[in-house]
């Protein structure tokens, strides 16, 4: 599998609501950042919109299976479009950078987010592990409205 | 709209009618004749440490600019120039000598006294004399705390602060030397809903069963909390969400209080000790120990006992003290509402402990958290159904007729008593009626 069709089949994922299958793709010890400011370095000393670890991960996942989360079911419908796809091989890595536009509908609500991306993958039994996946919004430091997407 | 007669009958003892959170007239006479006229807390001292040093925020829908002019002073400027309006200042936050209009250059100092203005032989000296950044009316600090009012008279700030300044202490008292700070970013999250809606909810002890629900499940199967100095990053916040779970006995134990001016509080209902004071844990411990060299044992003690949790300073302020979090309210229209979520650092304590802050405030405070996320819906639900007509009135008469009479509060019977938003309904009509 290619880089560009595993960033592909993860947005896929994503937007048939297959979460659980989509938590596979990460490692165990796979970090999921969504960083509060520009150019964040740092996760512990400042606050993140989601700063994930496996465990954290998979509770988000159930909590939006819940029958009673309230901002969260029904699930909202969402298209992820990936672009600007680029692969930089390090050492037991792959780096890739990319471009997210996320429109999500729920509530009556349609709304869209724009963001760098970052993933370190991992080659696992010719394919691919996320050990690092890393969403920078446009808007991170905006006036946001409460968040319950998945990027 | 609106004699103070018709006003006067929206809140009735039990009864709250829905256009004091619907209708955009009543929006509008809220924003001058509370948010006109109160102390609003802006923000904290250390957000200002040295001259030029500043951040923006919002008096209600008044954008305004808070800066250090001096060693000694801060200054609170309307962010307007006084020319042709334009904002001076669009950054969060900085260090700035002057503010220069984009428009036609006019400067401003850190006071705000108009210093240049290009094609300066156009106007009369006399009137350029006269024009500066307006200044609020009145401003002033608590404990380090900034306050300002739009109105230049009215009570001063201690006498509006009343009883709720223990709440404020008790924030400053756990840091070691009364040393906090402002750190670690600000979330600014925002949600279709009356800003009303967030101070009613913040001091309600029978909705985290049923609001939070996802995650108080979600959070009963997370790892156990790790052993001391092997903990999760996250795990004060899975206690707390945990919490959010506890059986009715324990939040009807707790005390929840409102004072005339209608700032509210609730006492501790916790039964985990460690949630908040993390015994054992050895970071907490060196923590204590630094109090304890401070003022003696038995002060660390009742400093560190929890008895006073969420507070409301009513109408734009709500704070916890034992997570270091503190959030400001700013209403924007009728059916919007921004706020601004803090995350203070206690300077001479333990790197842990802010790492802790951090941690809570991701996960139960944050833009994308299992906790506010369900509130920030539950208020647009609420706003949702205010819009329809069908229904007039909303109910708030939870544990009403069985209030107590305290020195200076009022304590509801139990503590998941509407006593708070009965109080706050009664500051609301003397704001808008008096």
């Amino acid at each position: 599998m290619t880089v560009e069709q595993f960033l592909y089949y993860e947005a896929r994922l994503l937007d048939t609501q297959r979460y659980e299958e989509w938590l596979e793709l990460f490692t165990d010890d796979a970090t999921y950042w969504v960083p509060l400011e520009q150019n964040q370095k740092d996760a512990f000393e400042t606050s993140s919109i989601i700063h994930d670890d496996r465990t954290l991960l998979e509770l988000r996942v159930k909590q939006a299976r819940h029958p009673r989360a309230h901002a969260r079911q029904p699930l909202a419908r969402t298209v992820h479009q990936v672009g600007n796809i680029m692969a930089e091989e390090g050492a037991g890595e792959v780096k890739v950078t990319s471009t997210l536009q996320l429109v999500e509908f729920r509530n009556e609500k349609q709304r869209l987010y724009g963001a760098l991306v970052e993933h370190r993958l991992r080659r696992v039994n010719g394919g691919f592990r996320i050990a690092h996946k890393r969403v920078d919004l446009v808007n991170s430091e905006g006036e946001l409205d409460g968040i319950t997407v998945l990027f | 709209m609106a004699a103070n007669e018709e006003l006067a009958m929206l809140v009735q003892p039990d009864r709250v009618h829905r256009s004091v959170y619907a209708d955009p007239a009543v929006f509008e006479l809220e924003m001058e004749r509370i948010f006109g006229r109160a102390w609003l807390m802006l923000g904290h001292e250390s957000q200002v440490k040295a001259p030029g040093e500043y951040f923006t925020t919002r008096m209600g829908r008044e954008p305004v600019v808070v800066i250090r002019k001096n060693e000694k002073e801060i200054a609170i400027l309307i962010n307007r120039c006084a020319h042709r309006g334009s904002m001076v200042c669009t950054e969060g936050r900085g260090n700035i000598e002057r503010f220069v209009c984009p428009y036609h250059g006019w400067s401003y100092d850190r006071a705000g006294a108009l210093q240049a203005v290009p094609f300066a032989s156009g106007y009369e000296k006399e009137k350029l004399r006269e024009l500066r950044l307006k200044a609020v009316p009145r401003a002033a600090t608590y404990r380090g705390f900034i306050f300002a009012s739009l109105s230049p008279q009215g009570e001063d700030l201690q006498a509006f602060l009343g009883p709720a300044r223990a709440s404020l202490d008790d924030f400053v008292d756990r840091a070691p030397g009364g040393e906090l700070e402002v750190a670690g970013g600000v979330f600014k999250h925002a949600y279709n809903g009356n800003w009303k809606l967030m101070l009613e909810n913040h001091l309600d002890g029978a909705h985290p069963a049923w609001v939070h629900a996802s995650s108080v499940a979600v959070a009963r199967t997370a790892p156990e909390p790790g052993r001391p100095g092997e903990e999760h990053y996250y795990d004060i916040a899975v206690r707390q969400m945990r919490q959010n779970g506890a059986p009715e006995s324990v939040w009807e134990a707790t005390g929840i209080w409102t004072t005339p001016r209608g700032h509210g509080y609730m006492g501790d209902y916790h039964d985990d000790a460690r949630l908040v004071a993390g015994l054992g844990n050895p970071a907490f411990e060196e923590y204590r120990a630094i109090l304890a060299r401070e003022h003696g044992e038995e002060k660390a003690d009742r400093i560190l006992r929890v008895t006073l949790w969420n507070t409301i300073l009513y109408p734009n302020a709500s704070f916890m003290s034992q997570f270091r979090q503190l959030r400001l309210i700013q209403p924007i229209a009728v059916d919007r509402s921004v706020v601004y979520t803090y995350s203070f650092r206690m300077k001479n304590a333990p790197a842990r402990l802010f790492r802790d802050t951090i941690a809570f405030s991701n996960v139960v405070n944050g833009t994308a958290s299992w906790v506010l996320t369900d509130d920030l819906e539950v208020y647009e639900r609420i706003q949702r159904g205010f819009a329809s007509g069908a229904m007039e009135w909303a109910y708030i008469g939870r544990g009403a007729g069985r209030d107590v009479a305290e020195p200076g509060a009022t304590r509801g019977a139990t503590g998941t008593s509407e006593v708070f938003i009965r109080g706050q309904m009664r500051a609301w009509l003397d704001y808008m009626t008096k």
